[in-house]
């Protein structure tokens, strides 16, 4: 296992807590050689894949084309749709709750399990409960939130927060799944078997009668949705595990945390996402276990069904004109898988639930930038423009995250903290302002070229580049002076 | 055919073999070549930066400076990119000429892939994010290759991966951005070729400085340079 000093394990939290900004935390994690190791390998068997699944499809691009379509028009309706649907789920026997922020959330959360004197829930994979750290308000207040999918459950037994989408444990090994197996399970339910291999076979056996026991024992359920149906009141659930399936039909009370983004129109809608979603994100035709529920049903599956419908920050997305585009997500994660910055640095680096390129954007647009944490998300790429390709649903996310490093800039200005940066780009703005400026500049640049070239380490912003890369020789000779010299200056 | 050549900031400062190389490579084919000297730069480390007025004043000045142009040829994806696809955003109600890549400009507007040129050495080709995802320059880049003669082309391994350079992408996360290089250029040493050959003068830049400081044999260049070579 990697030194625990150097590790990026955060500590669960709405974002998380104590985490460096992305700088920083990109240089930990580019330490730890193992995590790098796991990484790379796991991205580049996915990316492999996927493409594999997407290239089956001769209509891919109108496909995403459809999709992102289908996302504009219900978010430029947004108010009505999610009226529409509340007035369908009511209508089928769910009780519909509004959240404006996390907090809301918890509490409503919190609220319906006292309501039923619940010490215990279950929980399958959920985003929109991570982003308001329920399962952490829940232990404030002595309730026990139970993960029941494979990864979520290694992420919680490990006291640590997922760092993918889909694969949370990417950054975990089979011998460190084990580890964690032997030495925490007892704690919490049924042990770990004594003679527990690192054999994925094994690992999932240990895990199933682990959860079998939580979900025969535990009557109150926790979930999220993929998608959520305005004209049905239906909500979707997509899964390769079947875990969550139990966890939807087992208990009494169901409880869906939904974030708002997460309508579509109509139930025909759905026709388009169920091809895009299972080959963006596992690289299958079609996912094994499809959950839709539409309120309750007497004798069959949950008889209380509460739908909480998240905002926490969309709302502040949706008035951004070019982030906009950004509640289209699908949390495919297909964009972490292609993304060379994840790949180098993992999903902790981020600091939050939500990673990758898609988190780049995603935690400025839903919080603003005038955190440290999410001033530097924007940067956090080389705007190589593979997440834009790989999105299913079409989201330009090198232009948001253009759009928003100019907000972060304007924050700066205005709190009047004046930057080396800013005053670089001053300067280069003016000496691009006129050729002459340029042309002076270049016959600066090389008669300092002899010294820049025998100083290897430069200071400030330069010296990030100097570190590790030789800066070229600068010629006596710029192009301009050639072309004048040889050509004439007269055109 | 009457052709204005934008030298880009970079290549005219620290790399001016590429402007030259591309205006041989245009002469030999017959164009005449016209550099009009105002220019300076495409606006797209400020834009990119955050800075978008200041980078806003930079397309309109090229835009004045190349007015009436037939065809601007950029021997760099990023800026070509930069003009086409945000030129207008940083500032709007600009009339921009026709804008291309040298090798777009080769295959498409001048209809050739083989430019006359000879290359005794085995070569990889890095083709840019900003050539292959915002242009969609195929394979426009290893057809004229494929065409030089002498030239033995490999094949590098996970070619569309990002070098790591990304302007000041560079600077502000240089570790990433190192570690990026570092592994494209572990890709390029496994072709065994001599040259890692790109068609942006920042990546050249980027793979030239870390195969600098490992102090490696191999040397980075760009397409317009091998596309001038005879024998
Ligand atoms: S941004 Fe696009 S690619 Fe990334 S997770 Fe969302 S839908 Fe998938």
């Amino acid at each position: 296992m990697a030194k625990q000093d150097s590790t990026l394990h955060p500590r669960p939290g709405v974002a998380f807590l104590g985490m460096p900004a992305f700088t920083e935390a990109a240089h930990i994690a580019l330490g730890d050689d193992q995590l790098r190791r796991n990484l790379g390998r796991a991205t580049r068997t996915i990316r492999d894949k996927r493409t594999r699944a997407v290239g089956e499809l001769e209509d891919w691009q109108d496909l995403r084309t459809a999709a992102a379509m289908i996302k504009d028009r219900t978010l430029a309706d947004l108010d009505r749709h999610l009226e529409q649907f509340e007035a369908a789920a009511t209508a089928a026997g769910a009780t519909v709750h509004w959240a404006a922020d996390a907090d809301e959330a918890v509490r409503i959360s919190t609220e319906i399990v006292r309501a039923h004197q619940g010490t215990d829930v279950i929980k399958v994979k959920s985003m929109a409960t991570q982003e308001i750290g329920l399962n952490e308000a829940f232990a404030e207040d002595g309730i026990n939130a139970w993960e029941t999918d494979l990864a979520e459950l290694i992420i919680q037994l490990g006291g640590d927060t997922p760092s993918h989408f889909l694969v949370p444990a990417i950054h975990r090994n089979r011998e460190e799944i084990r580890q964690i197996f032997l030495d925490r399970m007892a704690e919490v339910g049924r042990p770990a078997p004594d003679d527990l291999t690192d054999e994925p076979r094994r690992l999932a056996e240990a895990a199933r009668l682990h959860l079998r026991e939580k979900f025969l024992t535990t009557s109150i359920g926790f979930s999220g949705a993929n998608f959520a149906v305005a004209e049905t009141g239906t909500l979707v659930v997509l899964e390769s595990e079947g875990n969550g399936r139990m966890c939807l039909t087992l208990p009494d009370v169901l409880v869906s945390v939904v974030g708002i983004e997460k309508l579509l129109p109509t139930f025909a809608d759905l026709e388009v996402f169920m091809q895009v979603l299972p080959r963006s994100s596992t690289a299958e035709r079609m996912n094994p276990y499809t959950t839709m529920w539409t309120g309750v049903t007497e004798g069959d599956g949950p008889q209380e069904l509460h739908i909480i419908l998240l905002d926490n920050g969309r709302t502040r997305a949706l008035a951004d004109n070019t982030g906009r585009q950004a509640l289209r997500c699908i949390r495919c994660s297909a964009c972490l898988n292609v993304c060379p910055v994840y790949e180098r640095v993992g999903g902790h680096a981020y600091g939050s639930v939500y990673p990758g390129p898609i988190g780049a954007i995603l935690n400025p647009l839903l919080h603003g930038v005038s955190d440290e944490h999410d001033a530097a998300l924007p940067f956090a790429s080389s705007l190589c423009g593979a997440c834009y390709e790989a999105c299913p649903v079409k989201i330009d996310i090198p232009t948001v995250l253009i759009e928003q490093r100019a907000e972060v800039v304007e924050e700066r200005a205005d709190s009047g903290r004046p930057s080396a940066e800013a005053l670089a780009m001053r300067i280069a703005a003016w000496t691009f302002a006129d050729h002459r400026r340029l042309e002076r500049a270049q016959k600066v640049a090389s008669k300092a070229g002899p010294v820049v070239q025998h100083v290897r380490r430069l200071p400030g912003m330069l010296g990030g580049w100097t570190a590790s890369r030789d800066l070229p020789p600068i010629p006596d000779e710029s192009f301009h002076q050639w072309w004048e010299r040889t050509r004439g200056a007269d055109r | 055919m009457k052709v204005s050549i934008f030298v880009t900031c970079l290549a005219d400062t620290l790399f001016p073999d590429v402007g030259r190389a591309m205006v041989t490579v245009l002469e030999r084919l017959g164009c005449q070549v016209d550099f009009p000297v105002a220019q300076t730069c495409c606006g797209q480390m400020h834009m990119n930066t955050g800075y978008a007025r200041p980078a806003g004043d930079m397309v309109r000045s090229f835009a004045d400076t190349f007015a009436g142009a037939e065809a601007v040829v950029v021997p760099s994806g990023s800026c070509t990119g930069m003009l086409r696809h945000h030129g207008r955003n940083v500032a709007p109600g600009v009339h921009l000429p026709p804008v291309y890549e040298l090798s777009e400009f080769l295959v498409d507007v001048l209809g050739v892939t083989d430019v006359g040129a000879t290359f005794n050495g085995s070569v990889t080709y890095h083709p840019t994010c900003h050539s292959l995802r915002l242009l969609g320059v195929g394979d426009r880049p290893y057809r004229l290759l494929q065409a030089v003669k002498g030239l033995d082309l490999r094949e590098l391994p996970e070619a569309d991966q990002c070098c790591g350079f990304g302007g000041t992408f560079a600077l502000k996360n240089a570790e990433v951005s190192s570690a990026m290089g570092e592994d494209k250029i572990n890709n390029a040493l496994s072709t065994g070729a001599e040259v890692i050959c790109t068609s942006d003068s920042s990546c050249m830049m980027h793979l030239g400085g870390l195969l600098s400081r490992r102090k490696s044999a191999v040397r980075s260049m760009h397409l317009a340079e091998i596309l001038a070579g005879q024998g």
